[in-house]
């Protein structure tokens, strides 16, 4: 009798302690928005989301939000001269590349922080060494300034600074966005890891949106 | 007595563990230094597996160019690497950068690491080889 109480509180000590998956909630400010409908009062939550832009990928052609339409997304910023970390996170990405890319609900999309370098043909040329179709990996270029901008708008930090290798710092995260722009999650692309953890948690993301 | 001769039973196995500990530890990681040295200034391009990065970044495990060319390779790793080259039948055309920071031992140190590596069967390399080496880039 006695084992049997040791075996189940066991068993309940295992379950609590047990880690629940976090759930993916939104990230950045938050806010709460009155509205009266019917009379009521009612209070929205609103998010942020990432903001519309216009870029060229690989093949020249203008990619906006509108190409996201009913996708979930992962984000990086790089740049091809990167002698540093960039390497390493274009080798997680493509993990994730091979994991989903027969699943047309995702895609994937790194932006250069290096538009002078990092032409359309440049860009064209590195997606052909890395092996990847045009429509499920955008390799974005364009304004400079809407680049950086939209780096800050993943929560990614990114600027020139003649000082750091390759003359530009930025942060070898991959971010997760849903179908309504909101940044989910993101993680360290440098560490394989937390690049797992991230694999399951687009996973769950898409189980969540396409009920 | 029975409590003492348990206490040198503990003592024992721990005697034991720790000797195993050492003993692997010192066994399996000849190129200790070059193997920092290697995550450090080569991980980011070449990954840890050693198989780069596709068709954009050579990789160092399994290389012929690697064994083949390790009379220049000192100066590679000093100078960086700018040329079109052939990997296991695959061309790359990628940049290396130059690594100053390296001294003539360190650049040994990484040499032998990568050499052995990954079931890498290169050549030993010593302070003096990266020496003379060297020679053939100095400006
Ligand atoms: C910024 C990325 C980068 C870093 C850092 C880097 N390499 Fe390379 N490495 C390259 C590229 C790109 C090439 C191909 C160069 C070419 O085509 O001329 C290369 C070529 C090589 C080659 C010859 C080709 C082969 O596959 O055998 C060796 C050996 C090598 N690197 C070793 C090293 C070592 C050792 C370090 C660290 C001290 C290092 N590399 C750091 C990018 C890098």
């Amino acid at each position: 009798m006695k084992k049997i109480l040791i075996c189940i509180s066991l068993i309940l000590i295992y379950f609590a302690c047990a880690e629940p998956e976090k759930p993916l909630i939104p990230l950045g400010n938050v806010d709460y928005v009155e509205r009266t409908e019917n009379g009521q009062t009612l209070i929205d939550t609103v998010y942020h989301t990432v903001p519309d832009f216009s870029f060229l990928n690989q093949d020249g052609k203008t990619i906006t939000q509108a190409d996201f339409e009913n996708k979930v997304y992962v984000s990086d910023f790089f740049f091809t001269h990167c002698p540093t970390i960039c390497p390493t996170v274009k080798a997680q990405m493509l993990r994730i590349y091979n994991t989903y890319k027969g699943d047309d609900r995702f895609l994937m999309v790194s932006h250069t922080i290096d538009p002078v370098r990092d032409s359309v043909a440049v860009l064209k040329k590195y997606a052909t060494k890395l092996q990847i179709e045009t429509d499920k990996w955008y390799l974005l270029t364009g304004n400079k300034a809407e680049l950086y901008e939209t780096a800050h708008q993943h929560f990614v930090p990114a600027a020139e600074d003649k000082d750091a290798p390759g003359g530009f710092t930025h942060g070898g995260h991959i971010v997760l966005v849903d179908t309504k722009k909101r940044v989910r999650t993101y993680c360290d692309g440098t560490d394989p890891k937390d690049v797992d953890r991230l694999i399951k948690d687009i996973k769950r993301l898409m189980n969540e949106e396409f009920k | 007595m029975k409590s003492l001769s348990k206490l040198g039973f503990v003592y024992t196995i721990i005697a034991i563990i720790l000797f195993f500990l050492c003993w692997t530890s010192c066994q399996t990681e000849p190129y200790k230094q070059g193997r920092k040295l290697y995550e450090l200034h080569c991980q980011n391009c070449h990954q840890k597996d050693g198989n780069a990065l596709m068709a954009l970044i050579p990789p160092l495990a399994g290389s012929d160019y690697l064994i083949e060319h390790q009379e220049d390779l000192p100066c590679n790793i000093r100078h960086g690497m700018k040329h079109p080259i052939i990997v296991n039948g695959m061309p790359y055309e990628g940049e290396m950068p130059a690594n100053k920071i390296l001294t003539e031992t360190q650049i040994a140190n990484v040499i032998n690491y990568i050499n052995n590596a990954w079931g890498n069967k290169g050549p030993y390399v010593s302070y003096e080889d990266v020496l003379e080496r060297l020679e053939k880039c100095k400006k």
